[in-house]
């Protein structure tokens, strides 16, 4: 069945608006400026406010419809008419765009609330707001966009937005050089994205979702195309969404304000790779090895990031590993294809409750502990911050998955249907999820017991911690409901994810290959994830060393960032580098020869400099004429071949 | 000896269509004897009203004239589509750069020396920097530059052609060595700019004769027909094709031909350097479309691969030399090599969308990078400008509206989208997947992305450095430099948002005629 | 293309170069050979040569060059003016009117040398 989205009417024809208004409110807030100073947050908060409120009347409009015309496509305008390629200013809202703008507009205003609260005392908080309300549009865009072009440019935008905010305190050094970084290695990513658009237009002449997605059904294309297709995306997913080998960049954003890191780098912005993979399922689905790319990426980096995490001794480095390995999951689920689609939604929703309760959690502690982030200098805070301690036990229950908590709805069947993959790479990523769940209870309950518990190892300097000021506990609160209700509430209420989403992956799972059971999977996760939360407990119940021991390969190895950061330097900077050596030397050392003429300018020595100079254009003069005798060769190759 | 004179035809002149030229050809006559006559005083004024009143004036006549389609003065110029596209993108774009040109509020008599034949370096060379007047001489020498640019891109025979190319090259290389301060630096540019133009003049002579010994015509529409019936071997033909390319592509600033334009960026005046990057390009490639898509189609286009290959050195020259860039002017020359680069990925469409995606990005480049040395032109200090990368630290905190300008700008040449660079970009990449030159693209998306990291240093540089003792001032510019950034800055945005209207009108122009 | 026809000029150039050579190679073989001291002086005109500016690092003033330059302005509008003078019936008023404009043009070449000083020599 061909795939077509219905053109919108009625209340949804006017779901622009969702981009529109917190676009005004950031151009407000940064071209008005100080006008805007007593009241710019408001504006932030109340923007985003209406966009979760229109939110919630489209989707209402869109269930209204009956399944399988649910969905509306608007086209604006004419973005960019190049000929045989129309690329049309056009929004898609689907089942799957509307859970996320959901997800973004709803989790996205109770962080934004936290960050009037958080931001207080910061001078440029109007500032804070406007990139914020980019950042808000500029997603919404992401999840809007009715072809891969539209998806591009909410791409870079919410790129643009986080690096601004992760640079956001451009007074540190650690800031500013975490932002570049977030830059460089998104720019990886985009490279691939932009590839993987124009091979789109070469192959099927067009970027529209729907035509792209006809050419894969109707065999528009060969499996080589389409695996290096899905390569590219995946690519771009990868740096978006901080998996292996591009996830380095995202513990280091943790330089940011702490809303930041929860809103962009936990909730909302590190998913999108997500949903372009599962934007793109017709695509992934039609090829098996590129499938199993994307499992094998999710398993590993799944792994990877648990490792890490458990060496980690900064409150939010532990948080944003946590993150690069609970993406993993996501990756795996949508790698699997299938059912399994529907599973990695419904974790990503259930994911952006609980991390972003954990990280504004950790906002809140910093926030009491002079800005602080070492957990071996924490301990013992639960009496003094009740409303904290509870709503981060509530975020790390559900974390690792104890039931009924969300994760336990969410994950499990993750791991499960990995089990279920079709031959032994069932059993291998199955167990890799698995022990990724022990991993994950082992160091989610190691940050839980030194910052909550055991005897306080606080620096001299603070005296009385104190519970934060309600506009940022009500988020805390509302965020740790969202984490223990969401996920029975997606899986099986009438609201539930797997249903809503049918019309978007409407390939119902081919699964079969069933290698255990439902409550086996089940039984066996609990029994490794209470081994792991066990061993966390012994070993750190009584608090730890305030400074860092010497330890074994394994952990240094960890704490090292699993040589991720050497890896990096290898691959990518040194050939680089020496590849900038080589053309500078080609290149006539212009660089050199410039200082000289410098030199000889400063000197006043004019008849040195004279005789660089003519040494230059004779150089010069000579490059050409080796230019100009390769072109004639190479030309009269062709003319005579 | 007796001429057969029934035989003498005189050519047809449409001067409607050629009105534009003619006036920016008398203005600038006007504008000489203005500096022959006019006292000193009063030049300044003059000059500046009579170049806008001109440039406007050729603009508005574009306009208006812009249904015309013929083959004009002995079939010499052709008056088609893009040749007058090109000639409306040279006179805004001209009317931008002279703004900017003659602001006279940033130091005392503006950028140009106000003696030119006083030796650089001695006594009195110093006491000329300080003099508060200038030589108005740029004015005219920019419209006869602008008037040989808007024949070079009509031009419909090789000869016409090099003519234009004299034309033109002449005025911009004294307009190099005209720089009020640094003026070894500004001569010298001034030299190798005009020694290395020459060079290349000579080949693209070559080249003409070349393919008038496979021909027998110097005409496009001539060389096409030879290229259609002629049996003879096509070796003169493609050797003929690599010299004029050459010739070209040098102006264009394309690799292994782009070596003068670092030096050449670096020593000019600054509001010269811009008026170059953006008109000198739309030129340069404006004659190249005409030869390749006129006079070369239906060779099968085999000599695809070789340009192509120059396009991809262009670019990854352009975009790797950059990253080791101290300097701010040269930073923004190896990114106009690459751009260089961009472009001709959109000339190897071959095709009407090619044509058209490049005259687009053309159009957008050459407002951004006024704009771009606009801003330059603002950072200065008690020497002029400062140009040195590490003199740019900290300038956000020192002027956040500049910087924040500049930010955009070079946003918009990283290809951000929403910005006349994504757009720009995107349509010739496009053009070129259309064409069947996938390769292209990858070369050109990989390019562009290294091109990220120089842009962002400058930008962390600006915005997440401390100000230094030595960063310099940002000096409020006058209303004339003000509207060239407002300008460029608008049409950046404008044309990232909503291209369209300009597409439209590109691919309405995009139909050669021969 | 047939290149059979290029032969004769080939052949000419050969000729050409080994005759050059020829001729400077057998002189001081076959020649008397007494040189004195007004032999082997420069000669210019009978009198002392003046010291040469290529070579030995002087300059010579840049206003011959401006002198040349001027030279050119009028050279070219004289070598315009004869084709324009045997075909000027042919050409008619719109000739003259041109050949007016063109003289014109030249003359604000001129105009501008003069007022600026480009024909005095201090």
């Amino acid at each position: 069945m061909p795939v077509h989205f219905a053109a919108a009417h009625g209340t949804l024809s006017s779901i622009w608006l969702l981009v529109a208004i917190p676009l005004a409110s950031a151009a407000i807030l940064l071209l008005f400026g100080r006008f805007t100073e007593r009241w710019g947050h408001l504006l932030g908060v109340a923007s985003v406010l209406a966009s979760f409120i229109l939110g919630l009347i489209y989707f209402f409009s869109l269930r209204g419809l009956s399944s399988p015309y649910r969905a509306a496509s608007l086209n604006l305008f004419d973005f960019i008419p190049v000929g045989g390629l129309k690329v049309q200013f056009g929004l898609l809202y689907d089942p799957l765009s509307a859970i996320f703008v959901l997800l973004i507009t709803g989790v996205g205003f109770l962080i934004h609330l936290y960050a009037v609260g958080y931001m207080s005392h910061d001078e440029g908080r109007r500032r804070f707001f406007g990139y914020f309300n980019l950042f808000v549009a500029a997603m919404l865009l992401l999840v809007l966009g009715n072809n891969y072009v539209i998806t591009f440019v909410g791409w870079e935008g919410v790129g643009l937005a986080s690096y601004l905010l992760i640079s956001f305190w451009y007074d540190r050094p650690a800031a500013a050089t975490a932002g570049k970084k977030a830059f460089i290695m998104n720019r990886v990513g985009d490279a691939g994205f932009v590839t993987a658009i124009f091979l789109m237009f070469a192959t099927f002449g067009s970027v529209n979702f729907a035509d792209v997605f006809n050419g894969v059904a109707s065999h528009g294309a060969g499996q080589t195309t389409i695996l290096i297709l899905g390569l590219l995306l995946l690519l771009g997913a990868c740096g978006k969404s901080g998996q292996f080998p591009l996830q380095a960049w995202l513990p280091d954003a943790m330089e940011g304000p702490t809303p930041v890191s929860a809103l962009i780098h936990a909730a909302t912005m590190v998913t999108a790779g997500v949903y372009l993979i599962a934007r793109s399922n017709p695509l992934f689905t039609a090829n098996l090895t590129l499938q199993t790319v994307v499992v094998a990426v999710g398993a590993f980096t799944l792994l990877f990031g648990s490792i890490i995490g458990g060496a980690k001794d900064d409150i939010k480095r532990v948080l944003a590993w946590s993150t690069v390995s609970q993406i993993g999951y996501m990756f795996l689920g949508v790698g699997l294809g299938g059912a399994a689609y529907a599973l990695a939604l419904i974790h990503l929703l259930a994911h952006g409750f609980f991390k972003a309760g954990l990280f504004l959690g950790a906002g809140s502690v910093m926030h009491s502990m002079k800005d602080r982030t070492d957990i071996r200098r924490f301990g013992g805070l639960w009496r003094y911050m009740p409303i904290t301690w509870a709503t981060f036990g509530l975020g790390y229950l559900s974390i690792i998955g104890i039931p009924p908590l969300s994760g336990f709805f969410s994950k499990d069947p993750i791991i499960e249907s990995a089990f279920n993959r079709a031959g032994w790479t069932g059993w291998l990523f199955g167990s890799a999820a698995l022990l990724g769940a022990g991993l994950t209870a082992f160091y989610m309950t190691r940050l839980f017991v030194l910052t909550f518990h055991g005897p306080k190892r606080w620096t001299e300097d603070i005296e009385h911690p104190h519970e934060s000021p309600a506009v940022m506990t009500i988020p805390l609160v509302l965020l740790a409901v969202g984490s223990i209700a969401a996920g029975a509430l997606f899986v099986y209420s009438p609201f539930n994810v797997k249903d809503w989403l049918r019309p978007v992956f409407n390939n119902p799972a081919a699964e079969g290959h069933e290698h255990i059971g439902q409550w086996w999977a089940t039984g066996m996760t609990f029994v490794v994830v209470l081994i792991g939360l066990a061993i966390g407990l012994l070993l750190f119940r009584r608090g730890t060393a305030p400074q860092e021991q010497p330890a074994g390969p394994v952990v240094a190895a960890a704490r090292a960032n699993l040589f991720g950061d050497m890896f990096n330097e290898t691959v990518f900077e040194k050939p680089g580098l020496y590849l900038t050596r080589a053309l500078v030397y080609l290149d006539n050392r212009g660089i050199d020869g410039l200082v000289n003429g410098l030199a000889a300018l400063v000197g006043g020595s004019s008849g040195r400099l004279r005789r660089t100079q003519t040494g230059f254009v004779r150089s010069y003069a000579l490059s050409m004429l080796g230019g100009a005798l390769l072109i004639v060769a190479a030309m009269l190759a062709v003319a005579l071949g | 000896m007796t001429i057969a004179q029934d035989a003498l035809q005189l050519p047809h002149l449409n001067y409607g269509a050629l009105a534009p030229m003619l006036i920016l050809f008398g203005a600038a006559a006007v504008g000489v004897l203005i500096e022959a006559f006019v006292p000193r005083r009063s030049r300044y004024a003059l000059q500046l009203v009579l170049g806008l009143g001109a440039l406007v004036a050729a603009l508005i006549v574009v306009i208006t004239e812009s249904g015309t389609r013929e083959l004009t003065a002995g079939a010499a110029i052709a008056l088609d589509g893009p040749a007058l596209f090109l000639q409306g993108s040279l006179a805004a774009l001209g009317i931008v750069a002279l703004l900017l040109i003659a602001e006279r509020t940033l130091e005392p008599g503006g950028p140009f020396v106000a003696a030119a034949a006083v030796t650089a370096g001695t006594e009195e060379d110093r006491t000329q920097a300080a003099r508060e007047d200038a030589g108005t001489e740029v004015y005219p020498l920019l419209l006869f530059a602008l008037g040989g640019m808007m024949l070079f891109v009509s031009a419909n025979d090789l000869l016409t052609m090099f003519v234009a190319l004299e034309v033109f090259s002449l005025p911009l290389y004294l307009m190099c060595g005209l720089a009020r301060r640094r003026r070894l630096l500004s001569q010298e540019s001034a030299m190798k700019y005009f020694l290395l133009g020459s060079f290349a003049s000579a080949f693209f002579l070559f080249g003409i004769a070349m393919l008038y010994g496979f021909s027998g015509q110097i005409s496009f529409a001539g060389i096409h027909s030879a290229i259609q019936t002629s049996t003879q071997s096509t070796t003169l033909l493609y050797i003929g094709l690599a010299l004029v390319a050459l010739g070209l592509l040098f102006k264009a600033a394309a690799a292994p031909f782009h070596v003068w334009i670092p030096d050449v960026y670096q020593g000019a005046p600054t509001p010269i350097t811009a008026f170059m990057s953006a008109c000198t390009k739309v030129a340069a490639f404006g004659a190249l479309i005409r030869v390749l898509y006129v006079a070369f189609q239906g060779t099968d286009w085999d000599f695809r691969p070789v340009i192509g290959a120059i396009a991809v050195l262009t670019m990854l020259v352009g975009s790797i030399l950059s990253v080791t860039q101290t300097d701010i002017k040269r930073l923004l020359a190896y990114s106009s090599i690459a751009n260089a680069g961009y472009i001709l990925v959109g000339v190897l469409g071959l095709s009407k969308d090619g044509l058209s995606s490049t005259l687009f990005y053309l159009v957008t480049y050459g407002f951004t990078v006024i704009a771009a040395f606009g801003v330059v032109t603002l950072v200065r200090d008690a020497d002029g400008e400062a140009t040195h990368l590490s003199r740019w630290a900290g300038l956000g905190r020192r002027s956040p509206l500049y910087a924040g300008l500049f930010t955009f700008l070079m946003l918009a040449f990283a290809g951000i989208p929403l910005t006349s660079g994504f757009t720009g970009k995107f349509a010739v990449f496009a053009a070129a997947i259309g064409g069947g030159q996938s390769w292209l693209v990858v070369f050109g998306v990989v390019s562009s992305m290294i091109l990220a990291f120089p842009y962002l240093r400058v930008v962390v540089m600006m915005w997440l450095s401390e100000p230094g003792e030595s960063t310099p001032t940002v000096s409020i510019p006058g209303a004339l430099t003000s509207a060239t950034l407002a300008i460029g800055g608008l049409a950046t945005l404008v044309l990232g948002v909503v291209p369209a209207p300009l597409l439209d009108l590109t691919n309405h122009a995009a139909q050669f005629i021969r | 293309m047939n290149l059979g026809q290029w032969v004769p000029i080939v052949g000419l150039v050969v000729l050409g170069a080994l005759f050059a050579l020829f001729s400077v190679a057998i002189a001081p073989v076959v020649g008397p050979n007494r040189p004195n001291r007004a032999k082997l002086s420069a000669y210019e005109c009978g009198i002392e040569p003046t010291p040469e500016p290529v070579g030995s690092g002087r300059r010579f003033p840049v206003k011959f060059y401006l002198t040349a330059m001027l030279f050119i302005v009028f050279d070219i509008e004289i070598i315009f003016l004869y084709p324009w003078a045997v075909s000027f019936n042919a050409l008619g008023t719109f000739g003259f009117v041109e050949m007016l404009l063109f003289i014109a043009t030249a003359f604000v070449a001129y105009a501008y040398v003069w007022r600026r000083g480009g024909l005095d020599w201090d």
